[in-house]
């Protein structure tokens, strides 16, 4: 976490008092005009791109937001996290069709079952360390993915599909993209938000001191347990409803999202993208999808060409690309 | 006596080699009490054990007349009895203020609210000041912890310490590493700070020991070797061999006394 460390320590300049305040909820001035950024992006993006492709780019940059949670906040690394996403997806999926719920119960929904299963893998996980914990999240997230594989509701290979969008609040029809634009928009933003908020809490403070120095903040009095299994089932919860947004975008749920390549994934965008920063887990999501749709041609290769960014970001950026834009910039992002 | 910390028959092993052994300590409420001996005597295994961080091989550890053997290392700092690390633990980044207040934000209770913005905590920050005051941190207030000179880190402990009014301090090597100047500062601000408290504290300067403590346990290979008032423990012939035997710079020290 070197890179990180720096992220950190980058002196802030324009923090200083006299200027004038341009401070949102609780972001330094950088972040206030990276979030106005986002803002301008989230509203105009549709009428520039696909819509669909808009909606599944910011499903993951949710599902990376979430997991940054926990390896850039608290310091916890889980290879497990496609367990929470894919069984959002898949309940969500259910929900929407079997059950007939409206999309946005679906979606909470998915973050239910998100937060049951972040409950129960997070409070057998938290108690091992390091490498333990990466290897006991990708070990329950393996069962998890053969529950999926053998019960019938999941649909086994095939999944869920046609599953109906449906209509927001029951009034309107999600069926046109841009209409179900605006709902994953929301979705994204609402949970953007409430990361941020958590990060910046009395709650969020305790974490870093967790991350920061775990033995001090047991000599505290901190139980330091309590701390990471709430956090471990914020994230969890965040990611089922980032996976339940994605189900009903694409009317499907598949093996592929509970499968443990989908753990790497995120891994990979939160990497890429700057762990432990705010904004760093969008752009590694928007960086990754990105590559995967307009690189598909290239077929097996979207592959490889991940693996060589993934050893890039390791060996060159460590800080990921906003941890490296806001050392250039001196802000922190 | 009036024992706030109360050990019997205390022991640790580690893969058969006993790190503490058969110690039984007594601290007396109010007292400066200094725990000395060699390098790899114990100490640190003693504090270890004393703030639950290990688990004890056997023995017992009471505190303000409770049996706290089998409790976990938070609950036994809720009871008041918190403990300094020998390297020096803060919270690198964050600022000097934000350390100080994490241990005042304790008296929140458990601060599980992550829905609620973290300006709740300013009501803290003036008490956080006067801490940072006492231990002449002022200046550093709003860099982060990890840029501080050594010496400073070792007060910014002290302060976060002191934060949660702890009734008992455990504080291990409090001046190790640090020049005379920070030294003279931190054995002012023990002297200050033990108002009203218990300290037990690990030092290897036997001039800050002598200047501090009222009582002296002095530990060798785990065991205890000798106890009481300082001028009579460094009169102790056994005590003056174990030191020669192992570490002439202390032997030194104590040449003073
Ligand atoms: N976790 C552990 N596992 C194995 N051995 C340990 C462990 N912790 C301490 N020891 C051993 O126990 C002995 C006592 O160590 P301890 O750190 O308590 O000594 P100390 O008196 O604090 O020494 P110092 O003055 O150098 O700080 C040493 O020989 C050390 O190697
Ligand atoms: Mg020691």
């Amino acid at each position: 976490m070197a890179g990180q460390a720096t992220a950190f320590t980058a002196p802030t300049p324009h923090q200083s008092p006299g200027l004038p305040g341009l401070s949102l909820l609780g972001f330094n001035r950088a972040q206030s005009i990276a979030f106005l950024l986002l803002l301008a992006v989230l509203l105009v993006g549709p009428f520039v791109l696909y819509p669909v492709f808009l909606m599944k780019l910011l499903c993951f940059a949710l599902f990376a937001c979430a997991f940054n949670l926990l390896i850039g906040y608290v310091g916890l690394l889980s290879f497990g996290h496609a367990m929470f996403f894919g069984m959002g997806g898949y309940v969500a999926a259910h929900a929407a069709k079997v059950w007939g719920l409206s999309p946005e119960l679906a979606i909470l929904a998915g973050g239910a079952v998100g937060a049951v299963l972040g409950v129960v893998s997070g409070w057998i996980a938290i108690r091992r360390q390091g490498i333990y914990f990466a290897m006991i999240t990708l070990a329950l997230a393996q069962m998890v993915f053969f529950v999926c594989l053998q019960a019938p509701f999941t649909g086994g290979e095939d999944g869920i599909q046609s599953v109906p969008r449906g209509n927001f609040l029951g009034l309107f029809s999600l069926a046109p993209d841009m209409n179900m634009y605006w709902l994953v928009a929301g979705v994204f933003l609402a949970g953007f938000l409430l990361i941020n908020r958590i990060i910046h809490s009395p709650f969020g403070q305790v974490l870093t001191a967790i991350r920061e120095n775990e033995p001090r903040a047991i000599s505290l009095g901190y139980r330091v347990d309590d701390y990471k299994l709430i956090a471990f089932t914020l994230s969890a919860a965040l990611a089922g409803v980032a996976g339940g947004t994605k189900a009903l975008v694409f009317g499907i749920a598949t093996l592929t999202d509970v499968y443990w390549a989908m753990s790497g994934e995120v891994v990979l965008m939160t990497l890429v993208g700057g762990l432990g920063t705010v904004f760093g887990p969008v752009l590694g999501a928007a960086v990754i999808v990105s590559m995967q749709n307009y690189l598909a041609e290239f077929g097996a290769w979207v592959t490889v060409i991940q693996g060589c960014i993934f050893v890039a970001c390791v060996l060159a950026f460590r800080a990921g690309i906003a941890g490296e834009v806001g050392r250039w910039l001196r802000v922190r992002l | 006596m009036d024992a706030i910390l109360e050990t019997q028959g205390l022991s640790k092993q580690f893969l058969g080699f006993t790190a503490v052994g058969d110690v039984s300590l007594s601290v007396r409420r109010g007292s400066i009490h200094g725990l000395i001996g060699p390098n790899g005597a114990g100490k640190t295994t003693c504090f270890n054990l004393l703030t639950k961080f290990i688990p004890p091989s056997s023995g017992s550890i009471r505190f303000n007349g409770r049996d706290i053997t089998r409790m976990k290392p938070a609950e036994v700092a809720r009871l008041g009895l918190v403990r300094s690390f020998q390297i020096s633990a803060v919270f690198p980044h964050l600022t000097v203020l934000e350390n100080v207040r994490v241990a005042l934000q304790r008296q929140r209770g458990g601060s599980f609210d992550f829905w609620r913005s973290d300006s709740v905590l300013r009501r803290f920050d003036d008490r956080a000041r006067e801490l940072l005051e006492d231990v002449g941190l002022t200046t550093f207030a709003q860099r982060p912890a990890g840029e501080l000179p050594y010496g400073r880190k070792r007060a910014l402990e002290i302060a976060t310490t002191l934060a949660l009014e702890p009734t008992m301090m455990l504080l291990d090597e409090p001046t190790a590493g640090m020049t005379a100047e920070d030294v003279d500062r931190i054995v002012a601000l023990v002297k200050r700070v033990a108002q009203g408290r218990t300290v037990l504290m690990v030092e290897h300067n036997l001039k800050v020991v002598e200047g501090l403590c009222d009582t002296i346990t002095v530990l060798t290979r785990g065991r205890i070797l000798a106890e009481g008032p300082y001028a009579e423990v460094s009169r102790n012939p056994e005590v003056v061999a174990a030191y020669l035997g192992s570490d002439p710079s202390i032997a030194g020290g104590s040449a003073h006394g």
